[in-house]
């Protein structure tokens, strides 16, 4: 199995790679349109500030070739929030995969979310094996509210979407390789797609 | 629900790890990855590495070192000392570092905390404040503690918040190797004047008084040292008795 992370400058990708092989397996690291689209996986990362990363993924041409990709794709973090049609964070367009806009934390919480929550409402192969109200780690400051595309919820001052997915395309807000035994599950899973 | 964290704190001199009492007596307590993979396996929510080498190569051999333990671990760290620099920042979350923290160099030259937040996100950058009461007010110290400046605690702390900072790991210089209990009237406050999570570090001894930084200090998560490298608390232990004080941990 081929398994590419796009690297586009984005932040600590090393982790992600070291949680894949850990699970036995090896991602490579590119940002060659061509190998990305060959890949039997592809895994769209992100930390960082959301418009200083789509300017990124803009410089690199990728912005158009990840909308299109046909195999199964894991935006994970910023990741995902840049798949969805706008963040308020820098007031950034994103690739408009999943029709929600990203917005700030308001609901007199802290800011950001730092730390161990639960998901819930689990409803997509992602979560085969994962318990309703597992602990995953999430570092945030914008959240994607509930949507149809939600397939896993937390709250946190509000319920908001912890996991997105539309046809080949999935987010998860919180880090799977971050996210102990139950990350690597869900990365496993992901991994697992056909 | 948002749970409250538990972080061991090793300290890093030359690749190993080691803790002061009272930031003076150094004890050897074994190597980092093992001890962090231990650690991730026992139930801490994150660790912090603390580098107080001084070394030349010190640079080289605690990316090095962050890279073998974002190898071998699942759970999140933060990597800090004498990071001065968006450079030093760099290279540590390139080696795989999930957050980092500045202290002193951010008093030096505050603007740092803006340049990093905004080059790498709020969300990784935590600022560790070390202070201490003199004459009833709690002052901000540098060099691990040991140099007094005339800033005062709350103030820098709400400062730091507004260049960016995404949270903040406050050391009580006189809690710290006491195993006396947190600061956590200074914590409280912190937690109520700011809106940024909150670390309560210095004082641990017992359960009770990660009992007590929760709930009568407000902290947002709680760091140690000493009472885990040599197991006068396992982690376990001490979650299961805070939810059994209904406060939120993952267990």
């Amino acid at each position: 199995m081929k398994i590419v992370i796009i690297n586009y400058g984005a932040g600590n990708i090393q982790s992600i790679k070291f949680a894949i092989q850990r699970l036995g397996y090896e991602a490579v690291l590119s940002n060659d349109p061509e190998e990305i689209k060959a890949a039997d996986k592809v895994i769209f990362p992100g930390v960082g500030e959301a418009s200083s990363a789509m300017g990124k993924l803009k410089d690199s041409g990728l912005d158009t070739l990840v909308p299109k990709l046909k195999q199964p794709v894991l935006g994970i973090c910023l990741g995902m929030q840049l798949m969805c049609n706008y963040t308020e964070e820098g007031d950034t367009e994103g690739l408009g995969i999943f029709d929600v806009d990203v917005i700030r934390f308001n609901h007199g919480v802290k800011v950001p979310q730092i730390g161990w929550n639960q998901i819930e409402s689990l409803k997509c192969p992602l979560f085969d094996g994962v318990t309703e109200k597992d602990y995953i780690y999430l570092v945030h400051s914008y959240y994607a509210p509930v949507t149809k595309n939600t397939v896993a919820k937390t709250y946190y001052g509000v319920d908001y979407s912890t996991a997105l997915q539309k046809d080949n395309f999935y987010g998860t807000q919180f880090h799977p390789e971050k996210s102990s035994e139950v990350g690597e599950k869900i990365l496993l899973n992901f991994l697992s797609i056909k | 629900m948002l749970t409250k964290r538990i972080i061991p704190c090793l300290d890093i001199k030359n690749g190993r790890t080691v803790k002061g009492v009272n930031f003076v007596d150094l004890r050897d307590a074994g190597d980092p990855v093992e001890l962090a993979d231990i650690y991730s396996k026992a139930g801490a929510d994150e660790l912090v590495f603390l580098d107080i080498s001084a070394t030349e190569e010190r640079r080289k051999t605690l990316a090095n070192l962050v890279l073998r333990v974002a190898e071998k671990v699942n759970i999140p760290f933060t990597v800090g000392g004498g990071i001065s620099s968006v450079e030093d920042v760099d290279i540590l979350l390139q080696n795989g570092a999930d957050k980092v923290s500045v202290n002193s160099s951010a008093v030096k030259n505050p603007q740092l905390i803006n340049d990093l937040a905004a080059k790498f996100g709020s969300q990784c950058i935590t600022v560790a404040i070390d202070a201490k009461q003199i004459d009833e007010e709690w002052k901000v110290h540098l060099v691990g503690g040991k140099v007094p400046t005339e800033l005062n605690l709350f103030d820098w702390a709400k400062e730091v918040e507004q260049r960016g900072a995404g949270e903040i790991l406050f050391t009580s210089m006189d809690h710290d190797g006491t195993k006396d209990g947190f600061a956590n009237k200074a914590l409280s406050r912190l937690s109520r004047e700011l809106n940024i999570p909150i670390i309560a570090s210095g004082g641990a001894g017992n359960v009770s008084h990660f009992v007590d930084t929760f709930i009568e200090g407000e902290a947002d998560a709680a760091l140690a040292a000493s009472v885990f490298h040599f197991k006068e608390i396992e982690i376990k232990d001490l979650k299961q008795e805070l939810q059994d004080n209904n406060i939120p941990v993952r267990l």
